[in-house]
């Protein structure tokens, strides 16, 4: 087998050197009646080319490549080619996990420049090194949150992403959190603050708010984070279009950010893998899940970076941690570090500012659901057809439209989600607001 | 002796925000092609912020040298051996990166109409039904993202299961030989952690464990083979006296490279299994991740399992939301799907032959170097091993040489360090996998450098004591940077 470095000889000679007669011996321990009678129905091994040949055809049985509008938590952004050539090095792609600090100090380096990265886009003071992606990373600052307040029950803006929601009510469901939602301004598309704030109550750990929301709408923070601190809550802020936090001022009052970074250069690959990260304020360190790397030094005096503050971690603590999470989602986070750094501080803004002129030259063309002010996605309403009767007639344009948001809103059955990016031509966008407004050629 | 390493000039490089310039940056958006948009007239005057304060300014060139530099600072599996027990660091091919980059796998977006991404879906099928036959398991779930993260999952699916009949019970029972993430996790669904005490030959002692079982027991969780590497003989049993009490046999899946085409978990009565398909599935490690961590169940389990699950419908593959008794999501959309992809491409590649072939030399490995080490080094348990070995440093401590200053000095020999001090049953332990990844090349150089090393600890023990000598980075004080975090850089004021 190609992967198998050794020669017939060399293993006759290794098992010669055991004193075993066949390799059947090495498997003595595992009782008889345990053991495999019959080949796994596999198949036999293929080659490389076969291999590829069949991943390419199973490639051309996806619509890809076609101009896409979906956003909602997954959004089209150029990925320049530098990223996949400095991820594909093996020194990254195939070390481990980089608990021994002096054969690691690449990337305990990047994963230092990233943690800073998320401070100065977040305006945080502390970030870990990544979560599983925004919906597991929303989960865990939700329960950050009960050990730092010591209360049990969280508040949850139904603007929040449907998905980051449920992955909320699986993990507090078995530690007695009760998650209460609070509901949406009909009119703005934007969290009915006042409506929350009757919500809160002193057994409230936390009101999550997202920022631009699930509707593409930005949140008025501050507020939410007014009402959340008056009943003695922190203020959870989740985000999972990170390239809006190049445009909006960050919440000066937020406690928790958690967010996804898949916007960072993360291909959309259908839903994984991509990048959750937690940040928060200095006080509440010792708190945060996951995998931090610190600054030190070595005994030569030298600047060196560490994994750090461990006995928050599972395989110290046990039973005792903060989290269960052990692998997190390292050569993904470094994809977003290596993004960030190629865009900087003027890309960056660029690139948020042309998402939010595409976003609103198509929107301009389209009926908005909602008034509130918009980052890089709108719900628009559907002119009476139904979303999805669209969705077909753009598909045979060749246009991948947007999310009808019946399924999770079924107050809005009428309407979708559209996204424009930087990668959205104008001329596509001519061509859905044509189809949207008066049907395709079917 | 042979030498596997020499010294070399290594670049040095300042942090990005060292590096940056006003400025500069490092790429080039494409010509806007509508009206731009003032974002204080669009967003709100008081929503707008200025510039991000201290975020890097550098080129392409310079992204480019700063992070090739950086990565000529790490070891990795593609420079050599990493003897990681439990961690199963093997070879990680690269078609498989290639599978993953598929153009059309590589942009299909998780909402489009399950008609778009028939393609997606029909790769997650297939892995779905190889996971279940490699693990003799009856379904299985793609969505969880690590192996912890499966391992929640598992014990959220037997709660749920208990739940159904009335009493979710109160304890999971995890052997004191177990990985951390068993009983956090086991903490993290809401359960009481007992820590069962191994045997003196590294197992559950059979005689004691019917006691340990009642009615309050959920679980055992265990590991199998176990992290001294010894398989449980008695699994079988263990899992008849769970089931005659109403309990379920949960097992970590960390050690299914000693196991994969010689015996199926699912026949020996386990009824909730997690993988790491970045340990036994050669897809990379990253660094730390991504990782995959799907979860197999008995047919008992099934109606249990995460949001959506697959089904097919007039020879199309839908997703199946309508699962009354599901446990939820456990993230969102449907898991690492490129790591998926590149699980199937190996399984493919090796086919049935291949990875019954890999199981044996992962063991065969394992066997010549505990057999060319045993000279040397304590070996505390003497059970048969699978495909990883534990030493202990007792002789060497006698000279003040412990488990951690002999894996700083395997760096000095070119190799990174086996696990220290794992697992907990066995102290001062050194826990070595070498993988079917390995050639005899590889291995007879890291024997050679091990027994180099147990001659220096008597010899010079402080040698070994103030490795590694031959980094860029030598030790660094970890305890400093504990005892004040500096977890992010600020400019010098």
């Amino acid at each position: 087998m190609r992967l198998l470095p050794k020669s017939d000889e060399e293993r006759r000679r290794m098992l010669q050197a055991l004193g075993l007669e066949s390799v059947e011996e090495l498997f003595a321990q595992i009782p008889q009646e345990l053991r495999l009678k019959e080949p796994l129905r596999l198949g036999p091994g293929l080659s490389e080319f076969e291999v590829l040949e069949f991943m390419r055809s199973v490639g051309r049985r996806n619509m890809v490549g076609q101009p896409c509008f979906l956003g909602a938590g997954a959004y089209f952004h150029y990925r320049p080619a530098v990223v996949d050539a400095l991820v594909s090095r093996g020194e990254f792609l195939t070390a481990y996990t980089p608990y021994q600090a002096e054969i690691s100090q690449g990337l305990l380096t990047a994963i230092f420049e990233f943690q800073t990265m998320i401070c100065q886009l977040t305006g945080m003071d502390a970030a870990n090194a990544s979560m599983y992606d925004g919906s597991t990373a929303m989960a865990e600052a939700a329960l950050m949150a009960r050990r730092i307040t010591g209360r049990e029950h969280v508040v949850v803006a139904a603007s929040v992403h449907p998905e980051y929601r449920q992955v909320l009510r699986t993990y507090a469901h078995n530690q007695a959190i009760r998650v209460r939602e609070a509901p949406y301004d009909p009119e703005t598309g934007r969290l009915d603050t006042a409506r929350a704030a009757t919500l809160l109550d002193g057994n409230t750990a936390a009101l999550i708010v997202q920022s631009p929301n699930f509707f593409g709408v930005v949140e008025t923070l501050e507020e939410a984070a007014e009402a959340a601190h008056a009943a003695g809550a922190l203020l959870v802020h989740v985000f999972s279009e990170a390239a809006a936090l190049a445009l909006l001022k960050p919440c000066a009052q937020a406690d928790i950010v958690a967010g996804e970074l898949q916007s960072f250069a993360l291909p959309p690959s259908y839903g994984g893998p991509y990048a959750g990260v937690i940040a928060t304020r200095e006080r509440f360190v010792r708190q945060l899940p996951g995998r931090l790397a610190g600054q030190t030094t070595d005994t030569r005096g030298q600047r060196a970076f560490c994994l750090t503050l461990a006995t928050r971690e599972q395989h110290i603590r046990r039973e005792k941690a903060t989290s269960n999470i052990c692998t997190n989602q390292a050569l993904v986070a470094l994809m977003a570090t290596i993004f960030m750094a190629l865009y900087g501080k003027q890309g960056l803004r660029e690139l948020a500012e042309q998402n939010l002129a595409k976003a609103h030259y198509l929107a301009d063309r389209l009926e908005r659901r909602f008034s509130g002010p918009f980052f890089n996605e709108f719900v628009a309403r559907a002119n009476g057809r139904s979303p999805e009767a669209i969705n077909r007639e753009l598909a045979v344009s060749g246009i991948i439209g947007g999310l009808p948001l019946g399924r999770f809103y079924p107050e809005l059955a009428d309407s979708m989600l559209l996204c424009a990016t930087e990668m959205s031509r104008r001329e596509d966008m001519d061509r859905l607001v044509e189809i949207f407004r008066v049907g395709g050629r079917a | 002796m042979r030498r596997k390493v020499r010294s070399h000039i290594v670049q040095d490089e300042p942090l990005l925000f060292e590096l940056s310039t006003p400025g500069k940056r490092g790429c080039q958006l494409p010509r806007l092609d509508v009206p731009a948009v003032d974002p204080a007239a669009a967003l709100g005057e008081g929503s707008v912020r200025e510039g991000i304060e201290g975020f890097p300014e550098v080129s392409e060139v310079e992204v480019v040298r700063h992070f090739t530099r950086l990565s000529t600072w790490n070891y990795a599996i593609d420079l050599g051996m990493y003897p990681l027990g439990s961690c199963t660091m093997k070879y990680n091919p690269r078609a498989n990166e290639e599978a993953a980059r598929t153009e059309g796998l590589l942009w299909a977006h998780p909402y489009q109409p399950e008609e778009q991404v028939q393609g997606c879906l029909e790769i997650m099928a297939r892995l779905e039904q190889a996971l279940a036959e490699i693990t003799g398991m009856d379904a299985v779930c793609l969505q969880p993202a690590a192996g912890a993260h499966g391992e929640l999952t598992g014990i959220l699916l037997i709660r749920a299961l208990l739940e159904s009949k009335g009493n979710p019970r109160r304890k999971i029972l995890i052997p004191d030989s177990a990985h951390g993430t068993n009983p956090a996790t086991a903490a993290i669904a809401g359960y009481e952690v007992e820590n069962i005490r191994s045997n003196a030959r590294g197992m559950i002692d059979l005689e004691a464990f019917p006691s340990l079982v009642n009615e309050d027991v959920a679980a055992l969780m265990i590991t199998n083979p176990n992290t001294l590497g010894v398989f449980e003989v008695n699994i079988a049993r263990i899992a008849e006296i769970l089931h005659s009490k109403g309990a379920l046999l949960y097992m970590d899946g960390a050690n299914m490279n000693a196991l994969v085409g010689w015996t199926r978990p699912g026949e020996a009565g386990v009824d909730v299994l997690h993988l790491n398909l970045h340990k036994t599935f050669s897809t990379p490690h990253g660094g730390g991740g991504p990782g995959s961590g799907p979860v197999a169940v008995k047919k008992e389990l099934e109606p249990f399992l995460p949001v959506p699950r697959l089904k097919q419908v007039d020879g199309q593959w839908r997703w199946d939301y309508d699962r009354p008794q599901s446990i939820g999501r456990v993230r969102a959309f449907y898991g690492n799907f490129g790591v998926l992809v590149r699980a199937l491409a190996y399984i493919m590649a090796c086919g049935a032959e291949g990875l019954r072939a890999a199981t044996v030399d992962a063991v065969l490995n394992a066997n010549y170097v505990r057999k060319a080490l045993e000279p040397y080094y304590e070996l505390p348990h003497k059970e048969p091993s699978m495909h990883e070995c534990v030493f202990s440093d007792r002789r060497q401590a006698r000279h003040g040489v412990r488990t951690m200053d002999i894996a700083k000095r395997l760096i000095d020999y070119g190799f990174h360090p086996y696990t220290v001090a794992f697992p907990l049953i066995v102290p001062g332990a050194m826990m070595i996998e070498p993988t079917e990844s390995e050639s005899l090349r590889e291995l007879e150089l890291f024997v050679e450098a091990m027994i180099a090393i147990a001659r220096e600890a008597e010899e010079n023990p402080e040698l070994v004591r103030a490795a590694p000598h031959s980094t860029r980075t030598s030790r660094v004080d970890e305890a400093a940077a504990a005892r004040k975090p500096v977890l992010r850089w600020r400019p010098e004021s």
